[in-house]
C-alpha cells in the first residue's frame, strides 16, 4: 500500500501520478507529471537546496547542501553514490521509489553529480529488491541524454551492509563491513575519491527543489522541517505501507492516512529499529517534526513508524529486535559483538520471566558502556532501542516476572540474512560488472 | 599542544594491556575492552598515554596529537 493524507494540500508530491499498477513509472509519465528538468548550474542548486532546508532521509538527518558542498569543493574527481540498500527491515520507501518512481532518483542523482562534478553515478541497490533493480535497469536504458553514466551494484543483505562506510568499503572490492572512520566518505570514499552518498529519497527530493524551487519546497512542513516526507507506516494499522506526508502533520494524522489504528494502541516504535519506543498516548500528541520527536528522545531515523497495539506484548517483541539487532552484528568490534549478544539475551531472561531482580539494572549498565564504541553506529542504534524499551515496557517486566502476560506476539520482521552470512561468498564484490 | 586518546574498535582484540599501563584513562568492559576516556589527556600522564599506544600488540590504540 502507498498513499499520502488524503485531502492535505500540496500532497503528493514525491507520489504524484503513482497509480496502483504496481508498475514503474515510464519516462513521459513521469516528465508528464513533473515536467522537464531544468538547467541550473552547481552554485544555483546547491544554493537553493540550502535554502530549501533539505535534511538527508537515510536517517542521519544531515543538511544536503552541507555534504553537496563538501564534496564539490573538493579539488578532486568526485563521485555520487545512491544508497538504496536499505536494509531496515521494517522500511518500505527506498524500495517504493527505486521500484515505481526510478526517473525521479535518477534525476535527483544527475543533478547531484553535476553538482559536485562526478563523471558517473553508482546505485546500491538492496539484495532483496529484484523489482527495484528491474525498475532501475529499464529506467537507464531510456534515458541516453543523461550527462554521465549510472552503474547498478546489488547490494549484499544484512543489516550493517547498508551503513555508509560499508557501502564504500564493498564498492572498492571489499566486504560489506563498516569500516574504521574518518576518513568519511565525503573524504575519501568511492574509488577513494571525494564521494557523495545519499538515501534514494533525499536525491528524488533534490529532483523537486531543482524543479519547482526552495519556495515551493517550502510551502509544506514547518519552519524547522521543510517539505514532505516519506513514512513507513506499519503494525497495527488498517492499512500498513508508505505514506507521503508533510512535516507537522500531528502523529494521529499519520496514523489515518495508514486507515488508522487497527486497535486501541499501547506504543509506537518512531524511527525503525535503531529507533524509540514512546507510549501511545504521549506519541499522539506529536507531530511529524524533528522538535516534537527530539523532546520524547526519537528521531525519525529511516521514516518507519511501528504501532504496537495494547493486545500486543512489546517486551516480548523487543526481545526479538534486540535479538536480531545483535544477529546483524558485523562482529568487527568487541563491545557491538560480545555486548550486544549479552544485552539481548539479557532482555530475553526478562521477556521469558526468568531474570534475576538485577537483570535490568545490569542491561542499563550495558547500555551506557556499549554506546559509541563501535566503527560504526551499530551499537549505539540497537541500545537506543533498548534503552527505551527498559523504559517504556517496565509494566509488562514486572508482569511477565509474575507470569502474568496475556499479550500476543506481534511478529514484528526479524528473519534475513547477516551480513556475517554473506561475507565470504556473495558479499565480495566487483564494481564494473554491471556498468551501463 | 592537546592530546586525545582514540581506539580503532576493529583492530583492538582485547588484549588489556593499555588499561594495565594507564587505569586513569583506560578500564575494561565486562569482556576485556576497553573504555577509554577520549576528553585531553592531562600533561603528566602524557608519557604513560604514550606507552600504552607503543605497547598495544594491534596498533589499536592512538593518541591524537595537535
Amino acid at each position: 500500500m502507498s498513499g499520502w493524507l488524503e485531502g492535505h494540500p500540496g500532497l503528493p508530491r514525491l507520489l504524484a501520478g503513482l497509480d496502483q499498477s504496481g508498475g514503474p513509472m515510464t519516462l513521459a509519465e513521469h516528465s508528464q507529471v513533473h515536467g522537464e528538468l531544468p538547467h541550473r548550474s552547481a552554485d544555483e542548486l546547491i544554493d537553493s537546496i540550502e535554502r530549501s532546508g533539505l535534511r538527508g532521509r537515510g536517517g542521519a538527518d544531515f543538511p544536503t547542501a552541507v555534504k553537496l558542498r563538501a564534496v564539490a569543493s573538493a579539488r578532486r574527481v568526485s563521485a555520487v553514490v545512491v544508497n538504496g540498500s536499505e536494509t531496515e527491515p521494517a522500511s518500505a520507501k527506498d524500495r517504493l521509489l527505486l521500484s515505481r518512481i526510478p526517473h525521479l532518483v535518477l534525476d535527483g542523482a544527475m543533478l547531484a553529480a553535476m553538482a559536485v562534478g562526478a563523471p558517473e553515478v553508482v546505485v546500491h541497490v538492496g539484495d532483496s529488491t529484484a523489482s527495484s533493480l528491474a525498475a532501475l535497469e529499464g529506467a537507464v536504458s531510456v534515458r541516453p541524454n543523461d550527462p554521465v553514466p549510472v552503474q547498478l551494484v546489488t547490494a549484499p543483505a544484512g543489516y550493517v551492509a547498508g551503513e555508509e562506510s560499508a557501502v564504500m568499503h564493498f564498492l572498492n572490492g571489499g566486504a560489506s563491513l563498516p569500516t574504521f572512520v574518518p576518513p568519511r566518505p565525503f573524504q575519501r570514499g568511492f574509488r577513494n575519491r571525494p564521494t557523495l552518498i545519499q538515501n534514494p529519497e533525499t536525491l528524488a527530493q533534490v529532483a523537486l527543489v531543482a524543479r519547482f524551487g526552495e519556495h515551493w519546497y517550502r510551502e509544506l512542513g514547518t519552519t524547522a522541517d521543510p517539505g514532505s516526507a516519506l513514512v513507513t507506516i506499519t503494525g497495527a494499522v488498517a492499512a500498513p505501507g508508505v505514506y507521503e506526508l508533510a512535516f507537522g502533520t500531528p502523529i494521529t494524522d499519520l496514523l489515518e492516512a495508514a486507515g488508522g489504528p487497527a486497535e486501541a494502541l499501547r506504543a509506537l516504535l518512531v524511527g525503525g529499529y535503531f529507533g524509540t519506543w514512546v507510549e501511545a498516548s504521549r506519541a499522539t500528541a506529536l507531530r511529524l517534526a524533528r522538535e516534537d520527536l527530539r523532546s520524547v528522545g526519537c528521531s525519525l531515523g529511516s521514516g518507519v513508524l511501528i504501532a504496537l497495539g495494547e493486545s500486543q506484548c512489546g517486551l516480548h517483541e523487543s526481545a526479538r529486535v534486540i535479538d536480531y539487532l545483535a544477529r546483524q552484528s558485523a562482529q568487527q568490534c568487541g563491545p557491538c559483538t560480545y555486548g550486544l549478544r549479552a544485552i539481548a539475551d539479557s532482555v530475553d531472561a526478562l521477556a521469558s520471566g526468568r531474570a534475576g531482580d538485577h537483570e535490568r539494572d545490569r542491561v542499563l549498565r550495558w547500555v551506557g558502556e556499549v554506546r559509541g564504541r563501535g566503527a560504526c553506529h551499530h551499537p549505539d542504534g540497537a541500545v537506543r532501542f533498548v534503552a527505551s524499551a527498559l523504559s517504556v515496557f517496565g509494566k509488562e517486566i514486572e508482569a511477565h516476572r509474575r507470569g502474568r502476560c496475556n499479550a500476543r506476539p506481534a511478529g514484528f520482521p526479524v528473519g534475513g540474512v547477516t551480513v556475517r552470512d554473506a561475507v565470504g561468498g556473495r558479499a565480495r564484490n566487483a564494481v564494473g560488472g554491471r556498468r551501463r | 599542544m592537546s592530546a586525545c586518546l582514540r581506539l580503532n574498535p576493529i583492530a583492538c582484540e582485547a588484549h588489556g594491556e593499555c588499561a594495565e599501563l594507564l587505569p586513569e584513562l583506560i578500564r575494561l568492559d565486562d569482556w576485556g575492552y576497553p573504555i577509554i576516556d577520549e576528553s585531553e589527556v592531562p600533561p603528566e600522564l602524557l608519557g604513560l598515554a604514550r606507552r600504552a599506544v607503543d605497547f598495544c600488540p594491534t596498533l589499536a590504540l592512538v593518541l591524537d596529537e595537535d
